[in-house]
Formats: structure tokens, sequence, C-alpha cells
């Protein structure tokens, strides 16, 4: 009995193959897009996290010097003949022809080696490590980038953060240029029971304590919630499409439950069966979501880890390693999706009466109760969005808010596409217009998932477009002002640095010394950069808020410039102070500084050779004539053979910069494309269940008098109006959340906030292509009528019951 | 314990990982700075006379006083071992171990100075009471300074803050610490310096390995021990052993044993026994209470281990039967604790014994590749 049941249930899907698809499709999609996301972000947390750990398990404090710089070897030694139980560390960042590596020189004699990272197979940290001649220890992704790099021999090791070399001190010393100097001392656990005072030893070195050192976790936060929320939405669209098609396939396959219920079939086991059915399809479909997840990450990942190195200077791996912990949770995520999406279904089945008609309900009655509760949830939703952005702060305030906002925009949509039919109705002129409103009104209820999932798609299109347009302009045209001059420059040496400012003194305009040290800006890890008293700056740089006389009282020394990222981060403005190494400095304006993950301040050049004698004073900006730019270029590298790395013009620094801008929201195109393909296919799937549950009520109308073609047209024009005024819902809402992205998550997350611009061009695309997308959803069910025997309309009034 | 450092120390370079490498080179504590500084170990101990070209060879004849103090950097291991014998004032008696060993890790003439140095040096300190023992150990790197041996101001052997320093050899202060313990104590020679083997040159196996080796076994001592339950005033005796080598065991040779005892009658015995698939190795000074050493080559002392005990994973033998029927000496040594286990980055035991039988006394125990 069982089989034969089971095998009746089954039947349906060999008859309605599409119905199979769709629903595996959407299954697949929803979790596609969810487990991608989990993927890229799990990936780049575990570079985060490989890289916060490179020096040990848990933060250690460590000893430096009071102004970060490098130290002299010896306070190593005088540490450990004290009782210190410390270990010397070099490091540093070298740019290779293959980019940047962070070069970490270590002492294995001193360092616990167990705390590096886990060594499975070959022992990199020989005996061979040690000395001039050792090798860097790399990762494999960071080894196959450095194939041809003129770089000491690579030594290939699982779990070592990427773009971090590890090297002995001396390999690290040479290369990083540090030759007898260390950056810093780390404390080892289990010191000894005697040990003096560090002042007595040296006191020149403070001790520093440990800080959680995994800032790039909390730095790169609001990208990766961006990312999960795009995910999450995306899966929610995609239930919309198995939510349609599980309701389809429940609603026609009434007849056959009836019948095996009464054949004997008890209600128990027909639910465990269809229980059993549902949950063999959430894990073929699932499986196939999590391949596909996978495709979509690995094609992701190379633009995210751009733009991680790119806007907060983190690295991580370009490459995917595959978990087994994805593979669990991706099933997992497509079962409970199924599960959710099919609760209301099962219900239905549990209840059904044994000798209930057999009949699919075309239509809920639309209940005007049902639609006032939804449009109250709407209300209090966006109550407590608004109370949310008044009362609350913080990353995950924001996207509280922003989820609040769209799912209330979403309950909000059928309440005011059922008034606008309503009103439609009392407009319409002739019986057929009044059907046409009247018939669309009814149909609401089960179109209306389907419209939801546009609203939001459409909704995150136009705010995150919005976004992106915004920033794009504020960012070009805040590159044109902060990058004023037209060369850059880097010398080798100091002696270099000297002949070269001589050499350039008759051939440039102004020679603009950009000379900076690192050093903490009110405790977090910051730049001070040195700025020379001249027009550029003051004629261009783009301040936000500035005290009077401001670019006077800099190149006096009275005080301090510093970036919107710290302003904010400290919650500190013009006319505040501001701790610096060994100064607390007033701050005498505020610049935008986007792209920048680290606080910045800007003194004059004087403050701070005075402040920070051992500055390296090897960059230059030049002011020359925008004709002369290839010529001086030219000069110079024919005169001290600078390469590339060391001679930069304006305009490759601003193509880099709108690179990395363009790759950043790369990631966030590509998943908007796919939520809005989601959407159009969840109206697909909405319209052709509807569209077979319809003809009992399309039969009279076809009677009455109009042609098949005729209502044909009807249905496509229903769904273009429907889309049409789902479109108008979606732009405040996208406008709104374009808001929220650039005035409240973009301040959480990177520290800057930018102005809103209004693109209404891209709206109209959007327009033109959401109205395609419906006109091609409902082409399909309106040529199936179109092209419908008469026999089958004559044959509702035929079975009439 | 510490196995990514051991392997640091211990892998020269060495080709492939097989067990033959691991299981030997775990072997002994004595052994560890030899395999430090071993390159191609996977080849075996046999291949020990190919591979050491560069280092200086092992050859008998006088000492070099006080040269031979400090340290012979052309040799691939080196020790200053001391382990003594002490009571408080209550007459609990107590153990304090202080070893600085030397390995070359390549070998070369030239001076490689800082982090270029190719010494390594480690230190291990311990203090061993009936119910406790207490270990550390520390690693540096030669040519920063963080450790070392110089004659230039008396003499010095360091790492990190512990030191056996003093303004000659006979007259020094060792000191030592750890998170849980510390001791600072005076040692002053009360007799001779002893050369072990045929005047210092100590042959170790059949086949002809040897190292260099003599001992201060007559230390008096008075100092300071702390531990957790606080600081007490101790004294006693305690025993140095100097010795470099090269080539210091055989290929078939898989741990030794080592005792140094002192009887009542101010006679003293060192004696050792390397063990190997045969009989193995043994050798012993007897050495009179006015410093006159007898040596005595393989086979005349035999040591008989006659009670096992199990301590970190490990059946080791803590009480042993001692006879050197040509001096008449036929003695049972035991543990003063059984679980005086070393846990360091190669670990062995040592720790102090009492003496029964036809002589009594005290003494320390040294025994190494238990697996």
């Amino acid at each position: 009995m069982r089989r034969a049941a089971l095998l009746a249930l089954l039947s349906h899907w060999w008859r309605r193959p599409f119905q199979l698809v769709a629903l595996l499709l959407g299954l697949a999609t929803a979790t596609a897009l969810w487990s991608g996301v989990q993927a890229i972000n799990a990936e780049a947390r575990n570079s985060y996290d490989r890289a916060a750990t490179a020096l040990g398990p848990t933060p250690r404090a460590s000893i430096i010097a009071p102004d970060g710089a490098p130290m002299p070897e010896s306070h190593f030694v005088a540490l450990r003949r004290a009782g210190w139980l410390v270990t010397p560390v070099v490091e540093g960042t070298i740019s290779t022809g293959a980019g940047p590596l962070r070069i970490l020189g270590i002492d294995p004699f001193t360092l616990p080696l167990d705390d590096l990272p886990d060594q499975t197979g070959e022992t990199a940290f020989d005996t061979a490590f040690i000395g001039a001649d050792g090798p860097l220890i790399v990762s494999p992704e960071t080894a196959a980038r450095l194939a041809n790099a003129d770089l000491p021999r690579r030594i290939v090791q699982d779990g070592v953060a990427p773009g971090v070399a590890y090297a002995d001190m001396a390999v690290a010393q040479s290369l990083l240029g540090l030759e007898g100097r260390i950056s810093r001392l780390i404390v080892l656990d289990a010191q000894p029971l005697n040990r003096p005072p560090l002042k007595e030893i040296v006191p020149t070195l403070t001790l520093d304590q440990p800080q959680s050192r995994n800032d790039m976790a909390g730095l790169t936060d609001s990208f990766h919630l961006n990312l999960t929320a795009f995910g999450l939405l995306s899966f929610a669209v995609g239930l919309f499409i198995v939510r349609g098609t599980i309701g389809l396939a429940f609603e026609q396959r009434r007849p056959v439950f009836r019948t095996l219920r009464a054949l004997g079939l008890p209600a128990r086991t027909l639910l465990w069966l269809l229980l059993v059915e549902l949950l063999a399809l959430a894990l073929v479909s699932g499986a196939a979501g999590i391949a596909l997840g996978y495709l979509i990450a690995s094609a992701l990942i190379p633009d995210v880890a751009a733009t991680l190195r790119g806007l907060y200077g983190a690295s991580v791996e370009g490459t995917l390693s595959i978990q087994p912990i994805w593979w669990v949770s991706g099933l997992a995520i497509a079962v409970l999706g199924t599960g959710l999406a099919a609760i209301s279904s099962l219900w239905q089945v549990a209840r059904l009466p044994l000798l209930a008609p057999a009949q699919p309900r075309a239509w809920a009655r639309a209940s005007e109760a049902a639609l006032i509760w939804q449009g109250a949830a709407a209300i209090s939703l966006a109550v407590m969005a608004y109370l949310t952005l008044t009362f609350a702060s913080g990353l995950i305030a924001g996207f509280v808010m922003l989820g609040a906002l769209l799912i209330a925009a979403a309950l909000a949509l059928p309440v005011i596409l059922y008034g606008a039919m309503w009103l439609g109705g009392r407009l319409a002129k002739g019986p057929l217009a009044q059907w046409f409103w009247a018939d669309t009104r009814q149909q609401l209820p089960g179109l209306s998932l389907a419209l939801m999932a546009l609203l939001l798609a459409l909704a995150a299109n136009i705010g995150v477009g919005t976004m992106v347009s915004s920033f794009r302009l504020t960012f070009t045209g805040w590159l044109d002002q902060r990058l004023a001059s037209e060369l850059y420059v880097t010398a080798e040496t100091d002696a270099q640095a000297e002949a070269m400012i001589a050499f350039l003194e008759p051939r440039a305009d102004a020679i603009l010394p950009l000379w900076h040290v690192e050093g903490d800006l009110n405790g977090l890890p910051g730049e001070i950069y040195g700025v020379a008293d001249h027009p550029t700056y003051r004629d261009n740089w783009p301040l936000l808020d500035a005290l009077p006389d401001v670019w006077d009282r800099i190149a006096a020394g009275e005080g301090v410039l510093i970036n919107e990222q710290l302003a904010r981060r400290s919650d500190i403005w013009s006319g505040d102070t501001v701790s610096l190494p060994g100064w607390q400095a007033q701050i005498l304006g505020v610049y935008s500084d986007y792209g920048n993950p680290l606080g910045q301040a800007l003194i004059g050049i004087g403050a701070l050779t005075d402040r920070f004698p051992a500055v390296e004073r090897l960059s230059y900006g030049l002011r020359v004539n925008p004709a002369q730019v290839d010529a001086v270029s030219a000069a110079l590298v024919d005169e001290f053979g600078l390469d590339t790395d060391n001679l930069i013009n304006q305009s490759e620094i601003k193509a880099f910069s709108l690179s990395v801008f363009e790759r950043t929201f790369t990631v966030s195109r590509a998943l908007n494309v796919l939520t809005l393909s989601v959407a159009g296919f969840a109206i697909l799937t909405s319209l052709l269940t509807l569209a077979a549950m319809r003809l009992p009520q399309l039969a009279p109308v076809w009677a009455s008098g109009v042609s098949r073609a005729g209502l044909a047209r009807l249905e496509l024009a229903r769904a273009l109006v429907l889309a049409g005024l789902t479109l108008i819902c979606a732009l405040p809402v996208g406008l709104l959340l374009a808001w929220v992205l650039l005035g409240v998550i973009n301040v959480e997350a990177f520290g800057w906030r930018l102005p809103l611009f209004i693109f209404p061009m891209d709206w109209a695309i959007l327009a033109v292509l959401a109205l395609i997308a419906a006109a091609a959803a409902a082409l399909f069910p309106a040529v199936r009528i179109a092209r419908m025997p008469p026999a089958r309309l004559l044959q509702v009034f035929a079975h009439e019951r | 314990m510490n196995a990514k450092r051991l392997r640091l120390l211990r892998h020269a370079g060495a080709s492939g990982g097989d067990i033959f490498k691991t299981e030997m080179v775990a072997v002994c504590a004595i052994m560890f700075w030899l395999c430090l500084a071993l390159p191609g170990l996977a080849q075996g101990f046999a291949g020990l006379g190919a591979a050491e070209d560069g280092y200086a060879e092992v050859r008998p004849g006088a000492f070099d006083f006080p040269a031979d103090h400090g340290a012979h950097p052309d040799f691939r291991i080196e020790w200053w071992y001391i382990t003594a014998n002490l009571e408080t004032a209550d007459g609990a008696p107590l153990g304090v171990q202080w070893t600085l060993f030397r390995s070359a890790r390549t070998a070369g003439t030239g001076t490689q100075t800082g982090w270029n140095s190719r010494q390594a040096w480690m230190g291990h300190a311990a203090v061993t009471t009936s119910d406790q023992h207490f270990v550390t150990e520390r690693i540096a790197r030669g040519g920063t300074g963080q450790a070392g041996v110089s004659l230039d101001d008396g003499f010095a052997a360091w790492i990190d803050e512990w030191g056996m320093v003093g303004p000659t050899f006979d007259d020094v202060r060792l000191s030592a610490q750890g998170h849980d313990f510390s001791y600072d104590l005076e040692l002053s020679a009360q007799g001779p310096i002893v050369a072990q083997g045929d005047g210092g040159y100590s042959v170790k196996s059949a086949s002809g390995q040897a190292s260099r080796y003599y001992s201060q076994p007559f230390y008096g001592v008075e100092g300071m021990v702390t531990l957790p339950s606080g600081s007490v005033a101790v004294t006693g005796q305690a025993w140095l052993d100097r010795e470099w080598s090269t080539q210091l065991l055989d290929a078939d040779q898989s741990g030794w044993d080592w005792v140094s005892l002192s009887f009542d009658t101010g006679e003293k015995l060192m004696g050792f026994l390397l063990r190997d698939q045969g009989d193995g190795f043994t050798s012993a000074t007897w050495i009179a209470a006015d410093g006159t050493p007898t040596p005595y080559g393989d086979g005349a002392l035999r040591l008989t281990p006659l009670e096992w005990h199990r301590v970190a994973g490990r059946d080791v033998p803590v009480v042993w039967r001692v006879n050197l029927p040509d001096r008449g000496l036929d003695v049972t040594i035991a543990a003063l604790n059984r679980d005086a286990w070393m846990e360091t980055s190669v670990p062995y035991w040592e720790g102090p014994v009492t003496i029964a039988g036809s002589h009594a006394g005290r003494g320390y125990l040294e025994m190494t590749g238990y697996e």
C-alpha cells in the first residue's frame, strides 16, 4: 500500500517535469547563494584568524619603543639576561613584483614553536630555517603568487596566514633593511619567579598590554555582514519560489490525496510519505546548491580578496578550501527551507477532510481581516525600524533596521496593491475592465509572495545601485582633490633623496615631503603625516570641518588635522584634543579619507621632524606642469634609476584606486543580478501555479464572448500592472535603503558618511528590466491560454459540481 | 612536550623523516645536542664518521686549564653539567641540577656572528625533593650574547639570567629559576679536578666513539632554594661534569644510564652503561678521597636494574644494583623521588639517589632513551 501510494504521489512529478525543475532549481539557488556567501565569509575569517594567531593562539603583551619604531636588538639580550622571557620579532611589509608580502622575522630558539601554524607533514621549521641563508615559510597560495619573485627560497606550509612569510631574524632583518634592529619583544607565558621591573632594565621601552589582536575581523565585520545579508536575501527570495512550487504541487494533487485516503491510507502515513518525498527533494537540490554555491564563491572570491586587501589591507586567500561543515550546513539550510516552505501545505493535507471536494481551490477569498493584520504588522515593523535608527547604534542595529524596513515594505505591498485594485475597480468603466480589476484583486493572495520577492529584489537593486553610484561620484571627486601632486617619488636612501631634491629644484614647481610615522592615535594604530605649507593643501585638501586659519595654525605646529574615520571612531571633532605619541594635540580640522582603514593625523612638517626626528625622509610629491610629467619622470629614471615602485604618477594612482573601488562593488552587483533573476523566476512559478487553477474563473469570461487571445492579453497586462505597481512601491524603499547604507551602515562600517545622489536614469533601466522580466514570466502562461483548446474550457462547465 | 621546537632543533636539513630517525633522536638527552647538530641523521649513527667533516676530532692528551673550562666551538657538542646532593637545615634531602649544553648547528670555522651563529645553547635546571620535582628549560642561539661561556673575567657560563659565575672555576655562584622555583648557590672546590677515562679521553663504545671528559666532584655547596612552599637554606655537595665531543655514541646504542656516587668514606664513583642490542658498554672511574682516579674499562662495572617505575608513560628503572667487584662495591641505589622526570625538549630521568649495601652515601642517577 505504501509503495503504491508513494508511486502515485511521485507520478505527479513525471507528469509535470517543469514543476520538478522549478522546485529543484529554486531550492538549489537559495542554497547556493546562501552557502556561497557563507563559504566566502568562512574563508576570509579563517585568513584573519591565521593572521591574528601568526605568533601564538592567544594575544601576548609586547615590549615596544614608545614611538613604535624599531629598536636595537641589544634590548632583547638585556631583558633575557635580566630574567624576562621575551622573544624578538622583526616585522614589516616588503613590496615584491607579485604584490606586498608581510615578513615576520622570528627567533625559533625563544619563540614557542607550538604557537606557530599547525604542521602537518614535513617540518618547515628545521635547523635549515636558521641563519642568513634560511628560507621563507609561506602558505601554498602565497608561494604560488611569489613563484617568480626575487626572494630567498620558499618553503610551503599549510596553515600559514596568507600574504605572510616567516623568516629567521637574520633573513628578515636583511629583507626589511633593519639590520641590528627588532620591531618588538613578545612577553612569553610562565615568567620566572624573580625579575626586576622593566624600567630598571630598559627605561626607554614600554609594556604594551595585549589587545584583542583580531582587529581585521572587527574591521571587516561590516563587509561580511553585508555579504551575509545578501545571502539571506537571496535565500528568502529563493524560498518564495519553493513555496510557490510546493503549493502548486500540493494543490494539484488534492484529488490524489483524497483518492488515497478514500482507499484506506491513514492520514499519518500520507503525511510521512510526503515528508519523505520533500526530504529527498531537499537533499538532492541542497547538494546541487552546495556545488553551485562553491562555483559562485570560487568565482567571486578573487574579487572579495582584492576588495578586502584594497579596502582594509586584509590578506585573504584568493582560493577556496572545501570544508565538511559547509556540506552539513548547506544541506541543513536546504532541508530547513523546504520545511518552512511546505509547512502550510502539509498542515492543510493533515487537516484535509476525507470527503472534501478534490477541486483545486482557485483562490482563497482574499480576506480583508488578514490584510488588516498584515498592514498592522508592516506598520509596527516600520516603527521598530525607526526606533532602531533613533535609539540604537552599531552595525548590527543598522542591519536589524534594514531587515525590519524590508520586511515591513514586503508586508505592506499586498495591502497597497489591494487598495490599488480596489481603486482601479471603482474607476473602471465597462464590465470587462471591472472584471479585470476584480479578478486581479482575487489573485493577489496567490501572487503576493512572488511580488514581495520582486519588491525586495528591486529595492535592493535600487538601494545598492544608488549607494555604489553615489560613492563613485564622491570618490572620484575626492581623488581629484586629494591627489593633487602630479608625481610621487620615493628615494632608496637619504643620500639619494638629497640628490633628487637638488635635481628636481629647477624642474618642479614644488617638492612636497610625504613623510610619515606610525603610532597610536587615541589608543588605536594609525599614521601621522607631515604636511608642507603649500597651496596644494590649502586649495585642495578635502576638509569636512575646520577651525579658522586652519592651515596657518597647522604650519605653525599648533595642532593637527585628523581623518573622518578617526573623528567618528573616537567622536572627536575640531576643537577637541587627540592623543598622539607624546602629544595631546588640538584638532584643527577633519578631512575625508575614503578607503583608508586606519586613523590618520596630519601635522606640520616642522612639528613632525621635531617630534619624530627618526622619520624616514624619502617620499615626495612633485608639482609639475602636467605637460612635463613624462619628461620629468623620464629624467628621474635616467638619473636615479628609479623603478616603477618608486615613481608613480597621479593618473596611475587614480586608476589603481578606482579599480580597487570597482572591484569592491563587483560582488554586490553580481549578487544583485542574481537576486533579481531569482525574483523573476518566482513570478513565473506563481503565475504557472495560478494558471492551472484559474480555468473555472476564465471559462465563464470566455463563454461571455472574450476571445482566448483577448484573455491572454489581459493576463499579460495583469502581470505588467502588478510589476509596475510593485516597482513604484520599490522606489521609495530602495531609496530609503540607500540612505541607510550610506548614512548608517557605511559610517559604522568604514567610518565615513557619503552624500546621497539620485540617478533616475538607472531607475528607468531597472523599470524596463522589471517589466520585461514580468512580461517574460507571464508570456508562457498567456500563450497557453491563447492556445488552449476550447474543449478544455467547456469541460469546466461539464465538470461543474 | 615541545615537539615542534624539538623538530626544529634536531633536524639539520635532514632528508625525509623516517621512524628510525625519530626514535633514535628521542633516545636520550645526552644525544640530543648531537642530533641537533647532526646533518643527515636519517642515515643513522653508522654514518657519523662520514658526516662529520668540518668538526674537530676527539684526541687523547692533557687538558689545558683554564682554557678547557671554556667552550670548544669546533666540536659538535659540549656541556657544563652540575648535580648537587643537598639537605635543608631539617635534614631533608634535596637534589639540584644545573646544565648548560652547547651544540654546533653546522660545521665550519668561519666566524658567524649575531643571528647567523652556528651555535645553539640549552639550559636545564631542576630541583628534586622526596615528593616534588621542578624542572625548566631555556634555549638560546649563540652569537647574540643570550648564552655562552666566557673566561675573560674569571669564569662565567650563562643562559638568560641563569649563571655559573665566579672569579675562578673553583669558586662559582650557581643560579637558575623557573616560574615555580629558583636557587642561588655558592660552590667552592674542596678537591682537585678529576680526569675521566684515559687521562680525560673517555671511550664510549667498542668501535671507538669517545669524548673529552673531566669532573669536579668536590664542590661544597651553601645557598638558598626557593620552592612554592618558601625559601630554605641548603648545604651539601655538588659534582660537575665537563664533556665535549663530536661523535659520542655508536649507531646501535639506544640510550644510557649514568651514576655519580659519593660514599661516606670520601671515595666516589662515576659509572655509565651504554645500552645496545647486546650486553651494553660500561665504563667507570673510582675516585679516591684525595681525587686520584682509577679508570675501569668495559665490563668491570655492572649496572643491573632491580625495580621499574612508570613515569610519563614510560617504564624506567629507579632501583639499581651497582657492582664493581674490583673495589668490593656491591650497593643498591634507589631514587629519592621516582618521578624525577625531566620534561624537557628531549625528556629523560634525572634525580638524586640513596645508597645502601657495601657502601653508604648519596649520588645522582641519569637515565636516557627510555621510550
